[in-house]
């Protein structure tokens, strides 16, 4: 053993980071690829709502995964994204959507901020408990609002056209727009994921004590996060908006924010991929269930793959797949 | 006629019985959440939904078997208890080694499935319960109308809050569940059951909740989703009061219910939302909560 320690020269070691950070290179332009060709071979709509979540669980995955926070109420980012949007495009038609997509995801931000300076007060359990009470007072507000249509919803809000140049009526074109968008937010988190700010928040994650007394402001570093994850999941509600055009009180709902954390628990929580799987799979299952005679059920089947993937299946699917991986191959 | 701050005095009184009537639900409600957290360290999302399924066991029994109100009373929180009993030791303490968000999870997963079950055989709107005869028309005390199943409910959850907290502070089992939640493996080390106390709480605390459950059967509409928003304001009735201490989840529930109810008088368009702007309040003042403890 020790023999092959000393072998590990310096240029071994580099030499290994670099064909790794090849592979994973040539792995992310591989789906860069496969998100270009997929509106051929799918369903565009059913892809963008794929798209969607799939960003939502991305952005809810930086706190869980990386930060070690469990917020049971980002379904007030998504919705307050997506009324934001929904209000400013319905009501003012030379607003381009690309700036009211900017609009809802900035608001979105600011509630962040709030949210966030309130709920890192408490830790563990009660932040879990302060996200959701939070985000029942949002929700309480979007029914009351005159705004957002209460039990109705916002409809018939118009696509328009991108820049003011490239209409965005046909399904491809929007994909494209939604499709970059969600390569913009994927990138981001991956950054954040992995610079120095990344790491400190993993620390935290593992050993939050042994982070303050180390001197790192633990809180200012929770907010930032938690900021970051909230403008995140408003932009995938915005976008959203933009590709239903309808925004509803659904979005608002406790049960999206459970929802959300089942995608990202089922896909394997900490994991980069894991949400774009995990919201893959749940989209594409309500979408056959509904279908099916088992259309009523779908909230009961949620609740059973709950149960399953914290029984027995806690790392996700991608957090499996690597588990066997480095067991098998390395 | 009496005037407080514009309002009569009649429906100032109602409103602040309706209130109390909640309060009360909130301090029973908190107070499983709080024994059940004492022990287990999980927060049970479950909670509003065996709070729905004491409502419906109470419905279908009487439907089904003819079982009446005051048996109901005695028969569902225990068969409820037991379901749970079930729950904790098949499911909940396969996971108790690990991070305790793992038990919120669960218990939300098993929430969704109970639920989500009723409404494929119940739908969401919801079905009346029959106030047994005994306790129904109300008492004209001159200067409001008082419903008798309002005042029993306050009664009898009142007095099962103070059952509980005599139970924990003044008998032996409950000084075995105190000595637990401050320090379990020593408990253990000095040959006291430790799973089985862990059990028998998880139980009672859903016990709690279906008692509360069968209570509010004739009061409010029994349907499948009658649990869930009920839960997240107790959520948030726990974050105000913390879960440290017996009395404090019971004050703060009442006290919650009372501002909810006075809210409806003065401000309804924010009745539903008051609550929530406590705790908001609570913590930016005192985020460890009015009667948490420093962790």
């Amino acid at each position: 053993m020790a023999e092959s320690q000393t072998m590990t020269a310096p240029s071994v070691v580099l030499e290994r980071q670099k064909r790794a950070k090849f592979r994973r290179n040539m792995f992310y332009l591989a789906l860069i690829v496969a998100g270009l060709v997929a509106p051929f071979l799918a369903y565009p709509v059913f892809l963008m709502k794929v798209l969607c979540f799939a960003l939502f669980a991305c952005a809810f995955n930086l706190l869980l995964g990386y930060a070690g926070l469990l917020s049971f109420g980002h379904a007030a980012f998504l919705a307050t994204g997506g009324y934001v949007t929904g209000y400013l495009l319905a009501s003012y038609p030379g607003l381009t959507p690309e700036l009211g997509i900017i609009a809802g995801t900035l608001l979105a931000t600011l509630l962040g901020v709030v949210f966030g300076v309130l709920s890192i007060r408490r830790q563990g359990i009660y932040f879990a408990m302060v996200t959701l009470a939070i985000a029942q007072l949002v929700y309480f507000m979007f029914v009351q609002a005159p705004f957002t249509g209460g039990e109705d919803g916002l409809h018939g809000v118009p696509r328009g056209e991108l820049f003011g140049l490239i209409s965005l009526s046909s399904n491809l074109a929007m994909y494209y727009f939604v499709f970059a968008i969600f390569i913009f937010g994927f990138a981001l988190i991956q950054r954040t994921v992995h610079s120095p700010f990344g790491q400190v928040l993993k620390a935290i994650r593992e050993n939050e004590p042994r982070a303050v007394s180390l001197g790192y402001n633990v809180d200012a570093y929770k907010l930032v996060a938690f900021v970051i994850s909230a403008g995140l999941a408003g932009l995938a509600g915005s976008t959203k908006t933009v590709v239903f055009q309808l925004a509803s009180l659904t979005d608002a709902h406790w049960h999206m924010s459970g929802e959300v954390i089942l995608m990202t628990l089922l896909g394997g929580v900490g994991t980069l991929l894991g949400p774009l799987m995990g919201a893959g799979i749940v989209v594409s299952l309500q979408h056959i269930l509904a279908q099916s005679p088992l259309g009523n059920w779908v909230s009961v089947i949620l609740g059973i793959i709950f149960v399953i993937c914290v029984l027995s299946f806690r790392s996700g699917i991608i957090g499996e797949l690597d588990k066997m991986y480095r067991k098998n191959f390395k | 006629m009496t005037m407080i701050f514009g309002v009569p005095l009649a429906v100032f009184m109602g409103q602040l019985t309706l209130g109390l009537v909640n309060g009360a639900f909130y301090a029973l409600l908190s107070l499983g959440l709080a024994v059940i957290f004492g022990l287990l360290k999980i927060v049970n999302f479950a909670h509003g939904a065996q709070y729905m399924l004491g409502a419906f066991a109470a419905l279908l029994g009487f439907r089904y078997l003819g079982i009446n109100y005051w048996l109901a009373l005695f028969l569902v929180p225990l068969v409820v208890g037991a379901f749970g009993v079930l729950l904790e030791r098949f499911l909940l303490r396969r996971i108790a080694h690990l991070d305790h968000l793992y038990g919120l999870l669960l218990t939300f997963g098993l929430a969704l499935i109970f639920e989500g079950t009723l409404v494929n055989f119940f739908g969401v709107s919801g079905a009346r319960y029959a106030t047994p005869e005994i306790l129904q028309g109300g008492l004209n005390l001159g200067f409001m109308f008082l419903p008798t199943y309002r005042a029993w409910v306050l009664v009898a959850a009142l007095a099962m809050c103070l059952f509980t907290w005599f139970m924990i502070e003044r008998t032996r089992l409950g000084a075995y569940l105190r000595a637990g939640t401050e320090n379990s493996q020593l408990m253990q080390a000095f040959g006291v059951n430790v799973p089985l106390l862990i059990t028998l709480t998880y139980g009672f605390g859903v016990g709690l909740a279906a008692f509360a459950g069968v209570l509010a059967a004739p009061l409010y509409p029994v349907s499948p989703t009658m649990g869930s928003s009920l839960l997240i304001v107790v959520f948030a009735v726990v974050v105000i009061g913390g879960m440290g201490s017996i009395l404090g989840a019971i004050i703060t529930g009442l006290a919650m219910g009372i501002i909810e109810g006075l809210t409806k008088v003065y401000y309804p368009e924010a009745s539903n939302t008051v609550i929530f702007l406590v705790m908001i309040l609570v913590l930016m003042l005192r985020p460890v909560g009015l009667f948490g403890k420093e962790a």
